[in-house]
């Protein structure tokens, strides 16, 4: 890998180098190193471009990373990636996609990544996206992402995409069966004439299972962001959706949180709240000695973590 | 060390211009405990502001150790070592009690350094230090917090907006012990509070009233306490909290 690659990575996966456990690193479009486990088995895809990552039953304390970075302007991909993850299994999977596009061709990471998570299983899956590099093509990431959950499994995410990404259009789905439990902590930031649309559709079908998904988003300059949260509850199961959002300069927020009853036993809460950054917290961190734009970028900071 | 020199502060209202500050004069020497009360709406807080910079002089000329600081930003008059404890804190989600601390310090506080900041406001240091200032906490505890971000920085005029309002009896004699403590470890500090509370007055060196935005009474507290005990410029606290 060259110094941008490795930068990339650093980004996304917070890898200075080759990761320890089972990974797969992708760069340009083919994997540079793949390594298995023997508990977690990771198999390419012979008919489509992808992975198979198999988690044995039982497997804990172990880990996954499948970061991806792009360098090469005018690269367009979509990548397949499926997680069979073992009853019982408590583990930590790093996706992630750096783009670094110097050149004026678009480069494009579509990732679709699908989770099949056993019974009482418990997951940890972060994902990051950056984007960085000075020439006019777009960088743009894609991501799909489906969660079906069987009993009692645990799923928590962290959604990370704080810069350099031009457009995304994120899309995640997931169907709970009884006490499974998903989390979702998703954050944007969104500059210059960036588009990011981002859609949830969290279906709760068993008794006694939950999502609490909560997106906290910063929109600056001219950009535009959309954030679709729906949650249906099909069971005796509850549900929370919040949409916490700042806008700043001209950026535009349509935050659209939804809840869907299909159950008298649904018990589901949305809230969403969008303003600007506050004139006492500016004021208040100034009396401390920052300068406007040293408080914004501390509240930003705050917000964002 | 600090001059106010003919100040005045209009706002525009739907009569006119509303006087809010009229032509104030007054000098504060350094290592003072001084005391500004009055009535509700006379003009201490925004006397306060006005000084901190937070809200602009209409006519007027402050002087802060020697330089003129009525065309200087909040920002900088903060760097000049003026501190500023807010009546009502703001929320922050997601800075910590660490954060906010690491900022008033203006360096990167060790955890245990930060946590003696807030032994001295009465938190217990390892329930609070990781704590979001969000509306998870009370209205007391933000206000302590409050007052901890000004003892993390090293300020020659540290103005205290009503520090007593929102807390409780056990944490006002600590608001006391704290006032004492900030005194005797710096000659060179002067304390300016706003305050209703006897107790606190009692501890002035000097105490000013100010009602419809001007000084109605200056001088030590020996001249001016016992003129006013008894009003509502001096409630007793345990009267106004019962």
């Amino acid at each position: 890998m060259d110094v941008i690659q490795k930068q990339l990575l650093q980004e996304v996966a917070d890898l200075h180098d080759i990761p320890e456990g089972a990974y797969n690193l992708r760069a340009n479009g083919e994997s540079v190193g793949k390594q298995s486990t023997a508990n977690i088995e990771i198999i390419s895809k012979t008919d489509i471009s992808g992975i198979d990552i198999r988690i044995k039953p039982n497997t804990k304390n172990e880990s996954v990373h499948i970061p991806v970075v792009l360098s090469e302007s005018g690269l367009k991909e979509t990548v397949y990636n499926d997680f069979y993850i073992g009853d019982n299994c408590d583990v930590l999977i790093v996706a992630g996609c750096g783009i670094d596009n110097c050149g004026s061709q678009d480069s494009e990471h579509d990732g679709v990544h699908r989770f099949y998570i056993g019974k009482n299983a418990k997951i940890r899956y972060v994902e990051k996206h950056y984007g960085s590099g000075s020439g006019d093509g777009k960088r743009i990431l894609n991501p799909v992402t489906e969660v079906y959950m069987e009993e009692g499994s645990i799923c928590e995410m962290e959604m990370v995409q704080i810069k350099g990404v031009d457009s995304t259009n994120r899309t995640t789905i997931a169907k709970l069966n009884a006490d499974a439990k998903l989390i979702v902590h998703e954050r944007l930031m969104t500059h210059g004439d960036q588009r990011a649309l981002s859609v949830y559709k969290v279906e709760l079908n068993g008794d006694g299972s939950s999502a609490d998904v909560v997106s906290r988003s910063v929109a600056r300059d001219n950009s535009y962001q959309k954030l679709d949260m729906c949650i249906s509850g099909n069971a005796a199961c509850s549900g929370h959706t919040e949409c916490d959002s700042i806008i700043m300069d001209h950026g535009t927020i349509l935050a659209v949180p939804s809840l869907e009853a299909n159950s008298t036993d649904a018990a589901l809460v949305h809230e969403a709240a969008i303003g600007k950054i506050a004139g006492d917290q500016l004021i208040k961190l100034m009396t401390l000695g920052l300068t406007e734009t040293e408080a914004e970028e501390q509240i930003i900071n705050g917000f964002l973590k | 060390m600090l001059q106010l020199k003919s100040i005045s502060f209009h706002a525009d209202s739907t009569d006119g211009k509303t006087e809010i500050i009229r032509n104030i004069s007054l000098n504060l020497d350094k290592n003072k405990f001084i005391v500004i009360t009055g009535p509700n709406g006379g003009g201490k807080s925004t006397l306060a502001k006005m000084i901190a910079g937070i809200v602009p002089a209409t006519d007027g000329s402050i002087v802060f150790q020697g330089k003129e600081i009525s065309g200087l930003s909040i920002t900088d008059r903060a760097k000049l070592g003026i501190g500023f404890a807010f009546q009502q804190p703001v929320r922050f989600k997601g800075l910590t009690v660490l954060d906010l601390l690491r900022i008033a310090s203006g360096k990167q506080l060790k955890i245990g350094e930060a946590c003696e900041f807030l032994s001295e406001v009465g938190l217990c240091a390892k329930d609070y230090i990781h704590r979001e200032i969000n509306a998870s906490l009370s209205g007391g505890e933000l206000k302590r917090i409050e007052i901890a971000t000004i003892l993390a920085r090293d300020v020659k005029l540290a103005i205290f907006d009503e520090p007593e309002a929102g807390i409780d009896l056990w944490s006002f004699q600590n608001l006391i012990r704290i006032f004492e403590k900030m005194r005797e470890s710096s000659q060179e500090r002067t304390i300016l509070v706003i305050s209703h509370q006897e107790r606190i007055l009692n501890i002035a060196d000097e105490i000013i009233v100010l009602a419809n935005g001007v000084i109605e009474k200056q001088g030590s507290k020996e001249q001016i306490l016992p003129s006013i005990i008894g009003t509502k410029y001096a409630a007793d606290v345990c009267r106004k909290l019962s």
